[in-house]
């Protein structure tokens, strides 16, 4: 075991961890972050994606112990004040997800997107998304929201103060 | 093509394309684009997925699977995993003498059908590889994991079979002690059942006089790959059993466990709490529920089994994977006369829930939206020892649309006519309807002219037919292609006396009852189990409608035996359809419950009331009372008539007479890279004819989802078995669902021709996208590469299909593998049906 010591949603979280562990299971197992899921087992579907810095990591690409004395945001740190954050906004108001089983990495990934390209093509948009599977919405609204969420005021903003 | 007046003035009027309405409570609610209720939740990460339950003392399960397609199990050595740390117990099939219940098949198409039983676990012989052998228990997922590994199963192997056609040949059997690997035979004849004339007759003379065409498709095997891994929660303490799971069909599900393992319906309860989407993948009842069931019962503990993605794809049931053979008649003058389908469709190793039946469904499709004097269709499903095969999106109306739609377009190009020419010949005008069909289904209502001249003008048809003209002039490298797709689909299943008629083992129908609580708030509780398709707020929106009710009071409740006591769940397009128009009677039945009361607290008779906008009025006078108001004097009940009872909730339960028949004209064009075999979809646009449309905003999420399925089927996914039966699409990695970067932006719009089989005049919209893409693609690719002799790609169109195409077009002497191989002999699936039991033909 190994301890490590994670701020998570700004919380500080100090564990004992199998160096084994997946930071996408420590958050779920050890902290009851249910919000990040898991879709698949090969890194591929993106449905894991946190922020780790302030920048998208699919989180079952990271070991936990990895993440020591790191920052974490996940989809359930993103609201503020009972605020939604834009991108969150964004995806409600263009009806960007269905089942919503990818959403939580979907909205991730965007925020990080805007990081780079705060005003995307279509095609930036797109090639952000890449390493996100959804199997609903077929990406049209998903591409909306996030064009929609570059243009409102606050979306390129870091989930973390971290790493800005 | 001609296009009447009046259909032009119904897009006008009825198109729901209208500007992003913002939730007002001002107006109708139905028709207004309503944010869903669902989101919140969804989008801040407070989801309530079957793996997020944590119960107190929870075991988790890990299940040891078959590497080996077919096997006899000869030993199982548990005892590597039974000493590990926190290894809680081991189980093989021989520690359930009594059985763990079993997966049924629901829907036996012929009396004779060869059904083999479909264990949860197996202990002696597997069928195909993922099959469970053994499962371990532990106190944590990964100790579960990790111990069964350690666990030592010996296997004889066995000859295995695993192609369809293959397996016809009954040399190879998948399951020896049934003789043959021939499920059933089913057949339509439209004039042995008095619908039509005489196939062979109609092909014969076409031979003489007039065009036949023959082609055989391939529709590969599919993976429906919702996005949720499927999990199952089982807490077994107490008097009732409780099982979360991620399925579309808690009641279905909650039946089948009392019927195969024998336990009280009434003990047990069954829950699917927020469910990543199904696509007919989740329509199943699975060997992991029955085990985790057993397990929990066993120990008397609550358990979990999650699966990974890897397990998913090989033991989640598959989709699609069948050999077609069209063959049509028609006129010289493009005039159809006949047409004869043969199929022969692959089941994997066991008839799954409604496995069998999903081709059949084929039978009232093929012939589509075409006027066929004849018709015939023959059905021969196999068994092979692959994962097997049941409903994904569509189930039975891709297949055949595909099959339809691909000859539409050969017949026009050997007439050398524009398809959307010949089709329009061939299909049924709009003041035809109703419709009795060759297959003796009865359409209600559509308008085939009015959805495609919208579709041309959306698609800008006549600018891209002539630039594709100007590319094929110049020999450019990458040359356009245009495909089409006009399709209809049968949606609302279904009339339960049909379904009767066919051996299916339930009914159709639907239930709903509505609560009116004291406070003013409305329960609306529905016997469909949504995963994705936005159920409670369409619901609201008409429960808000009917009762005059604000859409924020409605609350809608599902999915949970014990709260929504009858269903039949979500699947084919009914949900809507069927699930709420039950929705709309227990309404009903609410009002005219309350108009007593009202009558008694207004001091008026029944006669002089009427309701209007949530409120009974004296007609004529300022005097009323509302429905929320009655609902709180009925919780008081201290004054009421006493010929009534105090309470005013309802329930319905609504079967429906016929389908609905949603249909739409698609156009895609595709850019071929003639040099690479690269293809690029340049534009897609749809207008798809669904009937009255509540929420215009879930409908166009529907549409796009639907498209990309479809598309992804004519393009990237296939799941592949290699010589030994391992699925070599096992992960993601390999099994190529469509990215964000894959696809595009599409166009939608629709026309509105109401159904007229429910109130809401609605046809249903969750597998219209992909029933009708699929051959939109296809047929675009071909027609870019027509000139070069090219009359067919096998899917998916990968970019080496294509340039492998190219590079042997003309020559058919040579390798021409991604083109077509045929694969029927001469009457194959039906001039020796092997094991017959003929369909009745309706």
């Amino acid at each position: 075991m190994t301890r490590i010591t994670v701020t998570v949603d700004g919380d500080t979280y100090t564990d004992d961890v199998e160096p084994r562990t997946l930071l996408v299971q420590y958050l779920r197992e050890n902290l009851g972050k249910v919000g990040t899921v898991i879709g698949c087992d090969t890194s591929n579907c993106g449905a894991c994606t946190v922020h780790l810095d302030g920048r998208s990591v699919k989180s079952c690409n990271v070991l936990a112990v990895q993440a020591d004395g790191h920052e974490v945001t996940t989809i359930e740190g993103l609201a503020t004040d009972g605020q939604l954050h834009p991108m969150q906004k964004a995806f409600h108001e263009n009806h960007a997800l269905q089942c919503g089983y990818c959403t939580p990495g979907m909205i991730m990934q965007a925020i990080d997107i805007l990081k780079d390209h705060p005003d995307p093509s279509e095609q930036q948009i797109r090639e952000g998304l890449e390493g996100n599977l959804c199997r609903c919405t077929g990406y049209h609204n998903i591409v909306k929201a996030v064009a929609a969420a570059a243009k409102a005021p606050g979306a390129e903003l870091a989930s973390s103060k971290v790493g800005e | 093509m001609t296009v009447s007046p009046d259909a032009l003035v119904e897009i006008a009027e009825e198109s729901p394309q209208a500007d992003l309405t913002e939730p007002s409570g001002a107006g109708p609610e139905i028709g207004n684009r309503r944010l869903r209720k669902e989101d919140q939740r969804l989008i801040t990460g407070r989801t309530k997925w079957t793996d997020n339950i944590v119960l107190p003392g929870m075991l988790h399960l890990a299940m040891v699977r078959s590497p080996f397609a077919h096997a006899k199990i000869t030993s199982i050595d548990t005892s590597g995993a039974q000493g590990l740390p926190n290894v809680v117990a081991v189980f093989t099939a021989a520690d359930f003498p009594d059985g763990m219940g079993a997966c049924a098949n629901a829907w036996p198409i012929t009396p004779e059908q060869v059904t083999p039983d479909h264990l949860p676990m197996i202990g002696e012989r597997v069928a195909c590889a993922g099959e469970i052998v053994a499962v371990v228990v532990a106190r944590s997922a990964k100790e579960a994991r990790d111990a069964a590994e350690q666990v030592d199963v010996d296997y004889e192997e066995l000859p295995a079979v695993f192609d369809a056609m293959e397996a016809m040949k009954d040399e190879i059997l998948a399951h020896p002690d049934k003789g043959t690997n021939k499920s059933a035979f089913w057949k339509l004849d439209s004039k042995e059942a008095g619908t039509g004339g005489d196939v062979d007759e109609a092909i014969a003379k076409a031979r003489q006089d007039g065009v036949v065409i023959e082609r055989e498709f391939r529709q590969q095997r599919l993976i429906p790959a919702f996005m949720e891994p499927r999990s199952t929660v089982v807490d077994p303490t107490g008097e009732q059993v409780t099982m979360w799971s991620a399925t579309q069909i808690p009641h279905i599900l909650r039946f089948l466990i009392a019927a195969t393992t024998g336990m009280p319906e009434s003990k047990v309860r069954v829950i699917a709490p927020d469910v990543g989407g199904g696509f007919g993948g989740k329509l199943q009842t699975t060997p992991e529920e029955f085990i985790t069931l057993a397990v929990a019962r066993r120990l008397g503990k609550p358990c979990k089994y999650t699966e990974t993605r890897s397990e998913s794809l090989i033991s989640g049931h598959h989709g699609r994977d069948q050999y077609q053979k069209l063959t049509l008649a028609a006129e010289k003058d493009g005039t159809v006369t006949g047409l004869k389908v043969d199929l022969v469709a692959n089941l994997g190793a066991y008839v799954a829930i409604v496995g069998g039946g999903v081709p059949v469904l084929g039978a009232w499709m093929f012939n589509s939206i075409y006027k066929f004097p004849a018709y015939q269709f023959n059905c021969q499903t196999v068994l092979t020892n692959t994962t097997w095969v049941d409903a994904y999106r569509g189930a039975g109306r891709p297949e055949a649309t595909f099959g339809i739609e691909r000859i539409m377009d050969e017949l026009a190009a050997e007439l050398g006519r524009d398809p959307l020419e010949v089709r329009e010949q061939n299909w049924i005008k709009h003041e035809e309807f109703p419709f009795t069909s060759v297959a003796g289904m009865t359409y209600d209502s559509g308008n085939y002219e009015a959805a495609t001249a919208r579709a041309k003008e959306l698609f800008g048809y006549d600018a891209l037919r002539a630039e594709q003209a100007e590319r094929r002039e110049r020999k450019d490298p990458v040359q356009l292609g245009i495909g089409v797709s006009t399709f209809t689909e049968m949606c609302g299943l279904a009339p339960s006396r049909v379904l009767g008629s066919l051996a299916y083992g339930a009914g159709g129908w639907e239930h709903a009852s509505i609560r009116m609580l004291p406070t003013g708030k409305v329960e609306v509780i529905t016997g469909t189990s949504p995963h994705g398709q936005g159920h409670e707020t369409a619901w609201s929106q008409i429960v808000a409608d009917r009762l005059g009710v604000p859409f924020e009071d409605v609350e809608v409740l599902h999915g949970d035996t014990a709260v929504a006591y009858k269903g039949l769940d979500t699947y084919g397009s009914r949900s809507l359809v069927v699930g709420a128009e039950a929705v709309v009677r227990a309404a009903d039945k609410v009002i005219e419950k309350a108009k007593g009361f009202a009558a008694h607290m207004l001091e008026a008779s029944e006669d002089d009331l009427e309701f209007v906008g949530g409120r009974y009025g004296v007609k004529g006078t300022d005097k009323g009372v509302g429905l929320t108001d009655i609902a709180l004097a009925t919780f008081a009940s201290h004054d009421y008539p006493e010929h009534l009872e105090p309470g005013i909730d309802a329930d319905a339960t609504f079967d429906p007479d016929n389908f609905s028949f949603p249909h739409g004209t698609h156009l895609c064009a595709m850019e071929v890279d003639t040099e690479t075999g690269q293809s690029r979809m340049r534009s897609y646009v749809c207008v798809d004819d669904i009937g009255h449309i509540i929420n215009p905003l879930i409908v166009e999420g529907q549409i796009h989802g639907g498209l990309v399925q479809g598309i992804a089927q004519a393009l990237w996914e296939e799941a592949i078995f290699d010589e030994n039966g391992t699925l070599v699409t096992g992960s993601f990695v390999d099994y190529t669902l469509p990215t964000a970067a894959d696809t595009i932006s599409f166009v939608t719009e629709n026309t509105v021709s109401p159904s007229t089989t429910n109130t809401l005049g609605a046809k249903g919209v969750g597998e219209a996208g992909t029933i009708a893409s699929t051959p939109a693609v296809v047929n675009a690719i071909v027609d870019a590469l027509r000139p070069m002799g090219i009359d067919d790609i096998v899917m998916p169109c990968t970019p080496q299909r294509v340039w492998k195409a190219i590079q042997t077009a003309g020559d058919h002497s040579g390798d021409v593998a991604a083109q077509a191989q045929p694969h029927f002999d001469e009457g194959a699936a039906n001039a020796d049906p092997g094991v017959t039991g003929e369909g009745n033909g309706q």
